[in-house]
């Protein structure tokens, strides 16, 4: 069988500022599997972006132990971090983070840049994941004249590009409109093959999961498995 | 990514913001284009300098009578002949340190040709004089010794007399030249030699075998000598060391006991030149380091610039590292446009720098002497002004914490 995509074994994460030693993750056990999408739930301060970042490489663990597609990253450099995202991890941010006076296929080809692939081979991938998002016809537009929608695309397509192992949401929909966020959500839960992990505080976007995992205070509190709303929607209709 | 995609990228990134990126390059631009410039400056002066010098002769001693002093007016050098026909040949021939040694006898007259006439400074000389000046004509035969014997009426013209008297490219050999009533025989026109280091048209005269301008010209001196001489040091002697050898003997042969003042006085031409020399070396000092001071100033430019720019851009290098920019490849995008910044601005310097010096030679009438090593020197000092100046922005990017930069507002 193959190895879990995520394997936390009690992980913590402490910071200190000046005297005080703040725990934002006190001892987080948690495995995801291949294929899974997963939401992540908690209050603001219950530990759930700094999960988030320790999942998604952008920091390490005080201790315990993290293994992403079986390989232990916990003691890595900043450089092989930065490899490892580039590799394995796919982001979406709330705000979008695409590169501003940039071209939404420059910046879903920006991963590729990276991975050191030839500029014809990037162009031809990032067409692709584009129309991956229905974005066909929007390849030469610069994020400033693509709606909210549309620019959390172009980002799902930069986050798609590389065929990643985990995609990683952070509160995907949290700058969009209800309407918008349901395209959106629709999108992420539309992909095959590919595990999810989506941090949010909003039950109507957890939902579209089909497991919850929730924080509070820096330990995991419930996790969940659930029917997905696209199912959900499916069985409905 | 390879250097190329880097370089491409830097290059972009500058030209996101053209004229903040122009602006930054233009204080590279100024300080190369200065350094060129004012190193061509002070080539071009001392060059002045050294041409000047080569006209005059370095190695020459010029020995000027003594002052004429008459109730407590002391009528300054050349007032008063002391140098007698007798000190020249004692000085050709008992001087270990002297090679050669002419006279010139000097007299301020009109010279008139049958058209024209010009005022000019007429000089009888020996042929050793134009040995050691160097000084040949370009049309006619050079003074020999037989002229000097026969007390020939024959003139050599300096080629601005020639063009006064006879018009330019004429040729006036041939004709005659009066002066004070005395018709010589133009007989060679010299090549041109110049201007003195004091700016004097050094071809602004004539000359006659020294024996016509005593006899002709100027007969009342008798035994002594109505002008200068001309003392030529023997190659590889020291000029000073001639100075002093000329001194003992001309105040041994004129009697002066201790005490004396000098009743002639010395003038050491390699002493003059090498002042010279100096002041044009302290000149091009000063301007060469006031250039690679404001070179400095384009550099901090540069680092101002480019720390504004990663401040600006934290957002963009937290999505870079997102994505999967390693701390390098980071480091090496900042540097890459800080250098472009410099080398882009070093060029365009040169070029301006090139274009000044041009035109500077060109109003101060100095050959143009732009040193290629100078150039390659300025070039190479902007890219490492570049590299220098952009490390510190660059590292300070390259070290950011990507979760931080991506919350950057």
């Amino acid at each position: 069988m193959a190895a879990p995509v995520v394997a936390l074994e009690d992980v913590t994460r402490v910071f200190s500022l000046g005297d005080v030693e703040v725990h934002a993750l006190r001892g987080v056990s948690l495995t995801i599997e291949r294929g899974e999408f997963v939401a992540v739930m908690g209050s603001s301060g219950s530990g759930k972006s700094t999960l988030m970042n320790v999942v998604g490489c952008l920091d390490r663990p005080t201790s315990g132990r993290y293994r992403l597609d079986g390989e232990d990253v916990s003691r890595r450099s900043r450089a092989q971090l930065a490899r490892t995202r580039n590799r394995t991890i796919g982001f979406v941010f709330q705000s979008f983070n695409l590169l501003a006076r940039t071209s939404a296929l420059e910046n879903v080809e920006l991963p590729l840049l990276y991975a050191g692939v030839s500029t014809k081979a990037r162009r031809a991938r990032a067409t692709e994941a584009l129309a991956r998002v229905g974005l066909s016809e929007r390849l030469f537009h610069l994020p400033s004249q693509l709606s909210g929608g549309q620019q959390q695309r172009v980002a799902i397509a930069r986050a798609l590009v590389t065929n990643p192992s985990l995609l990683l949401a952070d509160e995907p929909t949290g700058a969009l409109d209800s309407r918008t966020s349901v395209e959106v959500m629709q999108l992420l839960s539309s992909l095959e093959g590919i595990t999810v992990v989506l941090v949010t505080h909003e039950h109507d976007v957890a939902a579209w999961a089909g497991r919850v995992v929730t924080l509070r205070d820096g330990r995991v509190v419930s996790d969940a498995r659930q029917v997905p709303a696209r199912e959900a929607v499916k069985e409905a209709g | 990514m390879g250097p190329l995609q880097t370089t491409r990228l830097a290059l972009r990134a500058l030209k996101r913001n053209t004229l903040r990126s122009f602006l930054t390059a233009l204080g590279i631009i100024i300080g190369v284009a200065a350094v060129i410039a004012m190193v061509a400056i002070g080539e071009g002066a001392r060059a002045q300098v050294e041409e000047t010098f080569a006209a005059m002769g370095t190695n020459l001693l010029i020995v000027m009578p003594g002052s004429s002093s008459a109730g407590g007016l002391r009528g300054g050098f050349g007032t008063q002949p002391t140098l007698t026909w007798d000190d020249l040949r004692a000085l050709q021939t008992e001087v270990p340190a002297v090679e050669a040694a002419a006279p010139t006898l000097r007299l301020q007259a009109q010279v008139q040709s049958d058209e024209q006439n010009w005022g000019t400074s007429v000089q009888g000389t020996t042929p050793t004089y134009f040995d050691v000046r160097r000084w040949r004509p370009r049309l006619g035969p050079p003074m020999t010794e037989a002229d000097l014997e026969a007390g020939a009426k024959v003139m050599w013209l300096g080629l601005t007399v020639a063009e006064k008297l006879f018009g330019p490219d004429a040729d006036p050999l041939g004709h005659l030249v009066r002066v004070k009533g005395v018709p010589f025989t133009v007989v060679g026109v010299l090549e041109k030699k110049g201007q003195s280091p004091m700016g004097q048209d050094y071809d602004d005269t004539v000359f006659v075998p020294s024996s016509t301008f005593k006899t002709r010209l100027n007969p009342g001196l008798g035994n002594f000598l109505s002008g200068v001489i001309f003392v030529q040091v023997r190659a590889g002697e020291s000029t000073q060391r001639a100075q002093r050898q000329v001194t003992a003997l001309l105040r041994d042969r004129h009697r002066l006991g201790e005490g004396q003042e000098d009743d002639f006085s010395i003038r050491n031409l390699a002493e003059v030149a090498s002042a010279q020399q100096q002041g044009a070396d302290t000149l091009s000092a000063l301007l060469a380091s006031i250039a690679a001071v404001s070179l400095l100033v384009g550099g901090i430019g540069i680092m101002n610039i480019m720390l504004v720019s990663v401040t600006e851009r934290t957002r963009e290098i937290g999505i870079r590292m997102a994505v999967g920019a390693t701390p390098a490849q980071i480091l090496a995008q900042f540097l890459v446009e800080a250098l472009a910044l410099a080398i882009v601005g070093g060029l365009l310097g040169v070029g301006v720098g090139l274009l000044a010096a041009q035109q500077l030679s060109a109003s101060f009438g100095w050959p143009l002497l732009v040193r290629p090593d100078v150039v390659a020197l300025a070039t190479g000092f902007s890219g490492l002004v570049g590299v220098g100046f952009g490390l510190y922005p660059a590292v300070k990017a390259s070290r950011m914490d990507p979760i931080t930069a991506l919350r950057f507002e």
